[in-house]
């Protein structure tokens, strides 16, 4: 995994509640056996008709959405399925880091393990943030803060060990396999 | 010692390592089912790596989101004519065979949808760890287990440690005392749970369903309630084994057996919560205040009493939600008229649903126009289906009686909505095109889908009994 500490964007504002995986990525494209080029899919039912064209109305479509990397969101973001493809196709898309007042577990979980930072703010700056779309915001992985252009800084809750894994480009499952005598001592206690 | 709850006692018989100020918990995983969609990347990573699978024989494999359940050809074999889903069955196959991991493979006797299987086989067990890329491993809890979904990444983790990281979750008491009327289903009493927390309002905990009402549910209703726990954010749910679940188990083939049975049975005697055991949070409901419920939104906690009206939207998601649908607040669903019926999936495709099922339509016909999907959970549960005949009972009223698998609950395999249609499914999940692009889904019990079935309109079964 890469390392993640600074990400400065403009945002891209998807003011709904409950954006749950099946918009994400809908599960038709679960159907890769590799995560490359999921991005492609992102919001599919959202971005496009019926014949593939793009919907102008919706967000990602205007050009003002452009090379955006940090998404803001309604509350309880990701919720539903466990498909990491979630995360996979927003990383591929662009986006580093999901902003909003709540994100559901699984979500951000696999969202931790692809360099993609969920940050959960409280609903004032979030309100901020709806309000203007598009503002520039940095998020710092190392400070666990949230800036925005205005100056308005705000501090957002991240496990000590994830956000190591963050700032080192660390792969968890390589800390897991580190583990390998405490996991055999385990299964040698139970055997017993 | 200080009473522990059941999700405590589990939890703690796991720890590898307890959380540190550094770094999660490591937690022990004693069983791992994995499907098709969800792994095929992580046996990659695996191969990248050079590692083994560290625990083969606590893995088990089948097949079930990305497979037809189309009737079988001539020759008795399952079709599979999307090109994408052969490859990721082919994929599945060869991971199991060079890993060493007993795969139930498509159409063979074990073969069916993860979260049945596992129970059918007795390979879900009180106070194991249970984890499956996907969120619906939920299911297993009925059993008490700590049973939740991981992502890829995880399913990784598990192939080559049999360990995750884990940052321990809150404790929530769902209590449900009383006696359900009759007509009130397990899927009416999860449905109820999911509209009062809402469908975030469980993150971050995990259930524990108990009371009167939830210890009178056979194994199949509890695993129906178990199973949409993450339709309101907890990523597991469980409730503590007693004789039903022992009596579930005993003798099914992977369940201990002889000497081994008893002694397991003896530890399981100790998993329920001990009395005074504290929950970070409570939420208690009368069971006799329950009726039939039926979502008419976009999201399972959008949830009503099938009688009552929907209610007026206060906000701007809300609206977003009726405008998909095509509804209006403040009017009732019942007689709002249908185009399709699913009867399946993890939460209701066991053999008691098809039996309630089966109940409404015999001697009856499908409305006109209504397309019937019957989908078993589990290959086993069509063989005991057709033994007693309910093939015929759908297949005479009209209805199509397929393979086992998903099917229409997730469509990606070739059975889906059109944009448009109406669905009354007795699956879990009613988001925006969760069923095929434009497709609208009323989720509800099996009998409300089957009396719905009959009339082509949203229908209280309670009326045709």
């Amino acid at each position: 995994m890469d390392k993640v500490n600074l990400i400065t964007s403009r945002t891209v504002v998807l003011p709904v509640e409950n954006v749950d995986t099946d918009q994400i990525i809908p599960a038709r494209f679960l159907k890769a056996t590799s995560k490359i080029g999921l991005g492609k899919n992102l919001f599919a039912d959202w971005r496009f008709d019926a014949s593939g064209n793009p919907k102008a109305d919706f967000i990602l479509n205007r050009p003002e959405a452009s090379g955006a990397a940090i998404l803001v969101a309604g509350d309880n973001f990701g919720c539903g399925s466990s498909r990491e493809h979630a995360p996979w196709a927003l990383h591929d898309y662009g986006f580093r880091a999901v902003v909003s007042t709540s994100i559901a577990d699984i979500f951000r979980n696999n969202a931790l393990k692809n360099g993609l930072v969920p940050v959960v703010v409280d609903p004032s700056v979030h309100a901020k943030l709806l309000a203007a779309p598009g503002g520039s915001v940095t998020i710092s992985v190392e400070d666990q803060t949230l800036t925005l252009a205005d100056g308005t800084r705000t501090s957002f809750p991240i496990d000590p060990f994830a956000r190591f894994c963050l700032l080192n480009g660390v792969d968890e499952l390589e800390f897991l396999l580190a583990q390998e005598p405490a996991i055999a001592a385990f299964e040698k206690s139970r055997a017993a | 010692m200080k009473p522990r709850t059941m999700f405590e006692k589990i939890w703690e018989a796991h720890l590898v390592r307890p959380a540190s100020a550094d770094t999660p918990a490591i937690l022990y995983v004693d069983l791992h089912l994995i499907h098709e969609v969800t792994s095929p990347q992580a046996f990659t990573w695996l191969r990248e790596k050079n590692l083994e699978v560290r625990r083969p024989e606590r893995t088990v494999a089948t097949m079930d989101h990305s497979t037809p359940t189309t009737p079988r050809g001539r020759d008795g074999k399952i079709q599979v004519l999307d090109n994408a889903a052969a490859l990721q069955i082919a994929a599945l196959e060869k991971n199991c065979a060079d890993f060493g991991i007993e795969l139930h493979a498509l159409g063979t006797e074990g073969q069916g949808i993860v979260h049945v299987i596992g129970p059918e086989l007795g390979l879900t067990q009180p106070g194991a760890v249970i984890v499956c890329g996907d969120s619906h491993t939920s299911t297993h809890g009925a059993f008490g287990a700590l049973a939740f979904g991981i992502g890829t990444s995880e399913v990784s983790h598990v192939l080559a440690t049999q360990s995750l990281l884990q940052q321990p979750p809150k404790t929530l008491a769902v209590t449900i005392e009383g006696t359900l009327h009759p007509g009130v289903t397990a899927k009416d009493v999860i449905l109820a749970v999911v509209a009062r927390l809402g469908i975030g309002g469980g993150t971050g905990h995990v259930i524990e369903y108990r009371g009167s009402a939830i210890r009178a549910l056979s194994m199949e209703e509890r695993m129906t309630v178990c199973n949409m726990s993450i339709e309101a954010g907890a990523r597991a749910g469980m409730i503590a084994p007693d004789e039903t679940t022992f009596a579930y188990l005993k003798g099914r083939p992977r369940a201990p057996q002889g000497a081994a049975w008893d002694k397991a049975v003896a530890a399981w005697r100790s998993l329920p919560s001990d009395p005074g055991a504290t929950f970070d949070r409570e939420e208690k409901f009368d069971a006799a205040e329950l009726e039939p419920m039926i979502t008419y939104g976009t999201n399972p906690g959008m949830g009503i009493s099938i009688g009552g009206p929907i209610p007026a939207p206060s906000n701007a998601t809300a609206e977003k939600a009726l405008a998909y649908m095509g509804l209006t607040g403040e009017k009732k669903l019942l007689g709002h008229k249908i185009d399709v019926v699913f009867i399946g999936s993890c939460t209701n495709s066991r053999l008691s649903d098809l039996r309630a099922a089966a109940g409404i339509f015999k001697g009856r016909k499908v409305a006109e126009g209504v397309r019937v999907l019957v989908v078993p959970g589990s290959q086993a549960i069509k063989k005991a289906a057709e033994a007693e005949g309910l093939d015929r009972v759908f297949r005479d009223a009209g209805a199509d009686w397929r393979e086992a698998g998903c099917s229409m609950c997730i469509a990606m395999n070739g059975d889906q909505l059109k944009p448009g249609q109406y669905a009354v499914s007795t699956s879990n999940r009613n988001f925006e095109g969760r069923q095929g692009a434009g497709g609208r889904t009323f989720l509800a019990s099996p009998l409300t889908a089957a009396a719905s079935a009959i009339t082509g309109r949203i229908t209280d079964a309670r009326e045709m009994v």
